[in-house]
Order: structure tokens, then C-alpha cells, then sequence
């Protein structure tokens, strides 16, 4: 039926819940993990973005077609942060042909 | 012909109305209606999913390629002002999705309130935002019109490696504010629609999508808090 009509208190507790994380990420962020720092702090945004959608956009309420729209689109955005990842990454991999020259940016400024 | 005279709403008493209160004509009932506007706004999302995501991917591409400088430039942001920002808006989806519950318990006045309440906080997120651009200003970190950091930046990393760093810190929460600033239009529309008394319970569909957008604004920024702020290694 149209307009889902979720409890006053639910929103609240998912309001607590996204201040709570907002308040972990800052905090973690200066905590020494190493790599982890990024992925955690990827990770908890990730779960904002959830709570977020779930809740607040009710995609919870919504139906299949929704859904398969939205799942669509992080398909494509994953096909392009992978393979243009896979690209940047693997670069270093295979010798640059002499006479090339060294034209990469990374090896000046890094 | 009276089969045209009953078809239409105006064309006799209430008897003949052949559809609920709310029902657009072209819909077959309250659900197809109210899937369909929803999915429609999913799919303009969509198309600002793959729009943010493109930079996002060049964001991560040229932080991989100038790792120190994009660490040196997040450690010149105010990580205090940030976290405000984002708690900030958060409360506004908070008081957003307050909005669409008083639209479908059909609460004129409340919905008015919240709606009001969203922009107002959506400003004092775009009021904190100006104080960090304009403090960036002074320090000379706007790439282009006013380069040339004033401050020692953490690691000393290549200078032309730190600008790229604020180039994508100015156009990411540049066009995450011109998102906001679109937001207030739209919602400043919706508040004089609910003032006016336009919504139901049984039709409220535009607060729902134009909340829709406005917490699509909010996931945008949950992203570029720890992207910006977080990641350049504070401990």
C-alpha cells in the first residue's frame, strides 16, 4: 500500500544509530590500523549508506522492481571502480618498453 | 452516450467516481501509482549514482597515484567541522523522514514544520560549509584562484600533489552543496504545496520522493566525510 507508515520510533533509533557511527569513524580515524583505517572506515560509511536506504529511503517497504533498478546501478559502479582499478594496479606489473619513455606520473611525484 | 457521462469525476455525483480519492486517472490503483512515482525517482538517482561514482573512481585512482599529498591535504581539513557537518545532516534526513510520516498521518501543520526544519538545518550544514571554504581561502588552498599553502603540510609531499588533492575536494563538496542548494528548492515547493494543504494520506507522494532525493544527498556525504577528512592518517 502506498505510504508504509513506519513508527516515529524507528526512525529515531536508526537516527542514534547513525550519530553512533559518525562518532566511531571520526574516533577510529585517529587510531593507528594501517590499511585498516581505510577499510574501516569504508566499511562503517557503508553501513550508514545501508541504514540509511533501508530506513529513511524504506527501501525495506519497497518491491522487487525497485530493488533490481537500484542493484543495477551499484553492478555498473562496481564494473567501473573494479575494472579501472584492475587497470591502475596492474600497471606496474609489465616492464615499460624502452624507448617509451617514462611518461607515468606515479614514478615523478610519488 | 452514458457511458462518457459517468466515466469522468466531474461529470456526476459521487456515485459515479469510479476511483479512490488521490488516483491519477492513468494508474490502475494506489499502489501501481505509488510505485510507479517512486521508481521513477530511482531512476533519476541512478543516474547520480553513476555520476558521483565516476569521480569517486577518480578520486581513488589519483589517491593511489599521489598517496602523501592526498594524506597531507585531508590532515589540512578541520576534521571537527566535518564531523559536525555530517551529524548535522543526518538530523535533517532525521527530521525529513518526520516530514513524509506527517504527510501520510495527514498532519498539515507537522509536515509544514519538519519541512521547514530540514531546510534549516540544511542551511546550517552550507553556513559550516562556507566557514571551512572560506578559512581554505585564506590558507591558500583553492587551486587555480588563490594557491600557495600557507601551513607546513604533513610528510612535505609534492606541492602539485596536494592541489590535486583540494581540486577534488572543492568539486566533490561543491557539487554535493549545488545537490543541497537543489534540495532546497525543491523542498521549498513542497512546503508551500503542504501549507496550502495539497497532501493526504492518501497522496503525499511528492514529500516521499523529494525525501527520496534529499537522503540520497545525505549517502553522498556519508561517503565524502571519511574520503575527505578521515583517510589522510590523523593518528
Amino acid at each position: 500500500m502506498p505510504g508504509h507508515i513506519v513508527p516515529v520510533r524507528v526512525y529515531i533509533t536508526v537516527f542514534l544509530s547513525l550519530l553512533f557511527l559518525t562518532g566511531l569513524t571520526t574516533g577510529v580515524a585517529f587510531i593507528d590500523l594501517g590499511a585498516m583505517n581505510t577499510f574501516a572506515a569504508l566499511a562503517i560509511a557503508v553501513v550508514k549508506m545501508l541504514l540509511v536506504a533501508l530506513f529513511f529511503m524504506e527501501l525495506r517497504y519497497s518491491p522487487a522492481l525497485t530493488r533490481v533498478v537500484i542493484v543495477t546501478a551499484f553492478f555498473f559502479l562496481a564494473l567501473l571502480m573494479s575494472l579501472t582499478m584492475a587497470d591502475n594496479f596492474t600497471r606496474p606489473w609489465t616492464p615499460t618498453p624502452s624507448g617509451w619513455g617514462n611518461s607515468a606520473p606515479s614514478s615523478q611525484n610519488r | 452516450m452514458p457511458e462518457t457521462a459517468s466515466s469522468g469525476p466531474h461529470a456526476g455525483g459521487a456515485a459515479v467516481v469510479a476511483h479512490v480519492p488521490g488516483l491519477r486517472h492513468h494508474f490502475e490503483d494506489m499502489e501501481q501509482q505509488h510505485e510507479a512515482g517512486s521508481l521513477g525517482m530511482w531512476a533519476f538517482l541512478v543516474t547520480e549514482i553513476m555520476f558521483f561514482g565516476g569521480i569517486f573512481a577518480a578520486y581513488v585512482i589519483y589517491r593511489t597515484l599521489y598517496l602523501p599529498g592526498f594524506e597531507g591535504g585531508s590532515r589540512l581539513l578541520d576534521v571537527k567541522l566535518g564531523a559536525t557537518n555530517t551529524a548535522v545532516l543526518i538530523g535533517s534526513s532525521l527530521t525529513m523522514v518526520l516530514a513524509v510520516h506527517s504527510a501520510q498521518t495527514g498532519k498539515r501543520k507537522l509536515l509544514v514544520t519538519f519541512l521547514i526544519l530540514t531546510m534549516a538545518l540544511g542551511a546550517v550544514f552550507l553556513g559550516i560549509k562556507y566557514v571551512e571554504w572560506s578559512t581554505d581561502w585564506t590558507k591558500g588552498l583553492v587551486p587555480g584562484l588563490h594557491w600557495g599553502p600557507t601551513e607546513e603540510i604533513h610528510g612535505n609531499p609534492p606541492l602539485g600533489s596536494v592541489e590535486m588533492f583540494f581540486c577534488f575536494y572543492f568539486i566533490m563538496t561543491g557539487l554535493h552543496a549545488a545537490h543541497m542548494i537543489i534540495g532546497f528548492g525543491i523542498l521549498t515547493v513542497i512546503t508551500i504545496m503542504g501549507w496550502r494543504g495539497r497532501f493526504s494520506p492518501e497522496y503525499n507522494a511528492p514529500v516521499e520522493v523529494s525525501g527520496l532525493y534529499w537522503h540520497f544527498v545525505d549517502i553522498i556525504w556519508i561517503f565524502l566525510f571519511p574520503l575527505l577528512y578521515l583517510i589522510g592518517g590523523r593518528y
